[in-house]
């Protein structure tokens, strides 16, 4: 990474607390990700996204800030995105994926809470994350009962807006949905200073759109019988995802494509032919999470989907592009947004067909449910999932795991045990 | 612990045929190391203890058992690894999980077991079969100590009485309830409750009525499904295997050769490698 002490220092970063996640990272990085064979080339910008993960965009977004834009940092993919590109914000996507930040979480917040919010805590207490200190806004939501009292917390250090999200998909639910979209714009045009219009709204639900397009893309080239692209690799463009430039983004995303399908023409495999296809289920992994994805690579297996808040329920939605009026506008986004299928729903049947269709499409061997522990909303809802997909003659396995390699032996064991189960002469 | 009867049938086959083909399985365990010997039929078992080292234990193991059977090591085809030292052995062909082998294990004892249940020392785990012998599904508890062997042991010490002693306490004895599955927690209320003079009689049934809760909960899971077989060290407790049976109803089918299932799973593996070809 080239020198940011003085970006960094400028945003209030605790250089040499910093200094020590920057010193384990690229180690990090270079075990699970360098060492893969096959790698397509056009995965070297990602790379490259990571090693500058602090820096490059960090400086971006201070360009920006200098010209008058205003950062607004969030944590679920429920928040639209269009809105704050629409009235001249720049949103990212905050991580929380590490267990660097865990213990300055835990200053705060009780032990037994998900490591995810712990961790995001962490990050803007320890001041630890250049992406929270450069956060104008911080906006939260209500889709678990840690993270509602966590932002009360969040909100003693930084300005934080947190948008109401129902826990049922009724009309009424609806309705509630659209007027906290409307909240959300009276917040931005009020941070940024600049009126939320169709046109310049138009042009956002585009850009967010085409970047969903291409990611879009890119998990159907998951969908072919040989595997030109690594579950992992896959896993950190859609983490990336959350915080590039969106313009950027779709175009490297496209170019990775077209290697991708050229690849797919030749019938190019980063795995051994037979190994078992996961479609892996469950709570979001933020960067840099990436041990279930390294554990079930390394242990047999091969991701080819990932039904989770950092895969396919971030992209799999397009809002309508077709409107006549702004409130119009505003429908559609209340439409696609409120028609993600989270745990945090009852009752939320539509998960289950999500996993079944995603099951079939990917042509997936067993599914893996993946759950960061003290998730109740996801831990409960594996009894219905189960019971659905035994009734499909889908096999799956529950595995409760934080960001700790603590478990990581005893996880290699049952992630083997499932896949020889999965390669029993009878099946 | 090898088991003369065993041992001693083997000697005439040997003579009989000196080219004769074997497998070997051995079970790196978190307490013990397991292995079996076997070519189509078991012919002998040896279980010594881990020690620090899965790779020491595995290797000795294999080459005791060479040596009091007077086998060649060109003679063992396929030599299959399993538990959590599975993969220490360089000289292995290949590691297969306890889970896998638990399973072969126990449908070889007896081809009716739809379900294992199996305590070992560091992990418990229920298996379902199928027809087959086939894993179908499986839930293992890996997080912590609770309801496993080294809970056992922990308590069993705490109590200063060995495991065996367990099952000569008499069955007037009224259990006294643990309420804390935690290793560590449990250890604290025990203190607590020999402290106010309740019997260590006792808390001993009560360590292993808390320790049947647990693999009863676990068995209705996975989906109970006769018969049910019981492997794994802690099997050997017969108290145990009484509350479990009062507790599900059902009767636990337990083989003399139980601690030595995964081990003998490999084994058998192993040889299905050699009988059918399989080149990996």
């Amino acid at each position: 990474m080239a020198n940011y002490r003085e970006l960094w220092e400028s945003l209030g970063v605790d250089l040499k607390k910093h200094d020590e996640l920057c010193a384990v990272l690229p180690e990090f990085f270079e075990e699970i990700y360098l060492s893969q064979n096959d790698r397509p080339e056009n995965m070297n910008y990602f790379n490259f996204v990571v090693s500058e993960i602090h820096g490059y965009r960090i400086q971006e977004l201070a360009d920006h800030k200098e010209k008058g834009a205003k950062v607004v940092g969030t944590f679920c993919v429920y928040v639209p995105d269009e809105i704050t590109f629409a009235g001249g914000g720049i949103g990212i996507g905050l991580c929380g994926g590490s267990d660097f930040w865990i213990p300055d979480g835990e200053k705060v917040l009780p032990r037994n809470t998900c490591p995810l919010i712990k961790a995001s805590i962490g990050a803007k207490l320890g001041n630890t994350c250049p992406y929270f200190s450069s956060a104008d806004l911080l906006v939260g939501e209500t889709t678990c009962d840690g993270k509602k009292k966590a932002w009360e917390i969040l909100g003693e250090y930084t300005p934080v807006h947190v948008m109401d999200l129902p826990q049922m998909k009724r009309e009424k639910g609806k309705l509630h949905w659209m007027d906290e979209i409307k909240i959300y714009k009276d917040k931005i045009e009020e941070l940024t200073g600049t009126e939320v219009t169709k046109e310049n709204l138009e042009k956002s639900i585009k850009l967010i759109n085409d970047k969903r397009r291409a990611l879009q893309r890119l998990y159907n080239l998951r969908k072919e019988e040989n595997l030109p692209i690594s579950g992992k690799d896959a896993l950190l463009i859609t983490q990336i995802a959350f915080y590039d430039d969106p313009e950027r983004f779709t175009e490297k995303v496209h170019a990775l494509c077209d290697e991708l399908e050229k690849r797919a023409a030749e019938g190019v495999s980063v795995f051994a032919e037979g190994t078992p296809r996961i479609l892996v289920t469950g709570t979001p992994m933020a960067i840099p999470n990436w041990k279930m994805h390294h554990l079930i690579e390394t242990s047999g297996g091969a991701v080819v989907c990932e039904e989770t808040c950092t895969g396919v329920k971030y992209f799999q939605d397009l809002v309508n592009e077709d409107n006549e009026t702004m409130e119009d506008q505003l429908r559609s986004l209340t439409d696609r947004y409120l028609n993600i299928n989270c745990a945090c729903f009852t009752p939320n049947d539509g998960r289950i067909d999500d996993i079944i269709r995603l099951y079939k499409e990917y042509k997936a061997d067993g599914v893996i449910y993946y759950s960061l522990p003290f998730c109740s909303t996801y831990a409960i809802e594996y009894k219905k999932v189960k019971e659905a997909l035994e009734k499909e003659g889908i096999p799956v396995i529950m595995i409760e795991t934080d960001y700790s390699l603590q478990d990581a032996g005893q996880i290699k064991t049952r992630l083997e045990a499932f896949f020889e189960m999965l390669d029993a002469p009878e099946k | 612990m090898v088991c003369p009867h065993v041992a001693r049938v083997y000697i005439t086959t040997v003579i009989e045929g000196v080219s004769q083909l074997f497998s070997i399985g051995i079970d790196m365990g978190s307490v013990g190391t397991k292995a079996v010997i076997y070519n189509g039929e078991m012919i002998d078992k040896i279980v010594i203890p881990t020690g620090w080292s899965p790779k020491n234990a595995g290797t000795e193991v294999f080459n005791a058992l060479l040596k009091r059977n007077n086998i060649k090591k060109e003679q063992v085809k396929k030599i299959i690894t399993t538990g959590y030292g599975r993969s220490s052995l360089d000289f292995a062909d290949k590691a297969v999980t306890e889970i896998t082998c638990h399973a072969k294990g126990a449908f070889f004892l007896n081809e009716n077991i739809r379900t294992v249940l199996d305590i070992g020392g560091q992990d418990s785990k229920v298996i379902a079969l199928d027809e087959a012998g086939n894993v179908s599904d499986f839930l293992m508890n890996d997080k912590c100590a609770a309801g496993t062997g080294r809970f056992l042991q922990v308590m069993a010490t705490l109590l200063e009485m060995d495991v065996e002693d367990f099952s000569a306490i008499n069955s007037t004895v009224k259990p006294q309830k643990i309420s804390s599955m935690c290793t560590v927690f449990a250890e604290s209320e025990i203190i607590s409750l020999l402290a106010n003079g309740v019997e260590k009689e006792s808390l001993a049934l009560g360590i292993l009525d808390s320790i049947a809760n647990r693999a009863v909960s676990m068995l209705k899971r996975v989906g109970i499904h006769s018969e049910i077989g019981f492997t794994g060290g802690v099997s050997k407790s017969k108290n145990l295997v009484t509350l479990i049976e009062e507790k599900t109803g059902l009767n636990l089918y337990s083989h003399p050769d139980s601690q030595i299932a995964g081990a003998l799973g490999a084994a058998i593996i192993g040889w299905n490698k050699i009988n059918l070809g399989y080149i990996e």
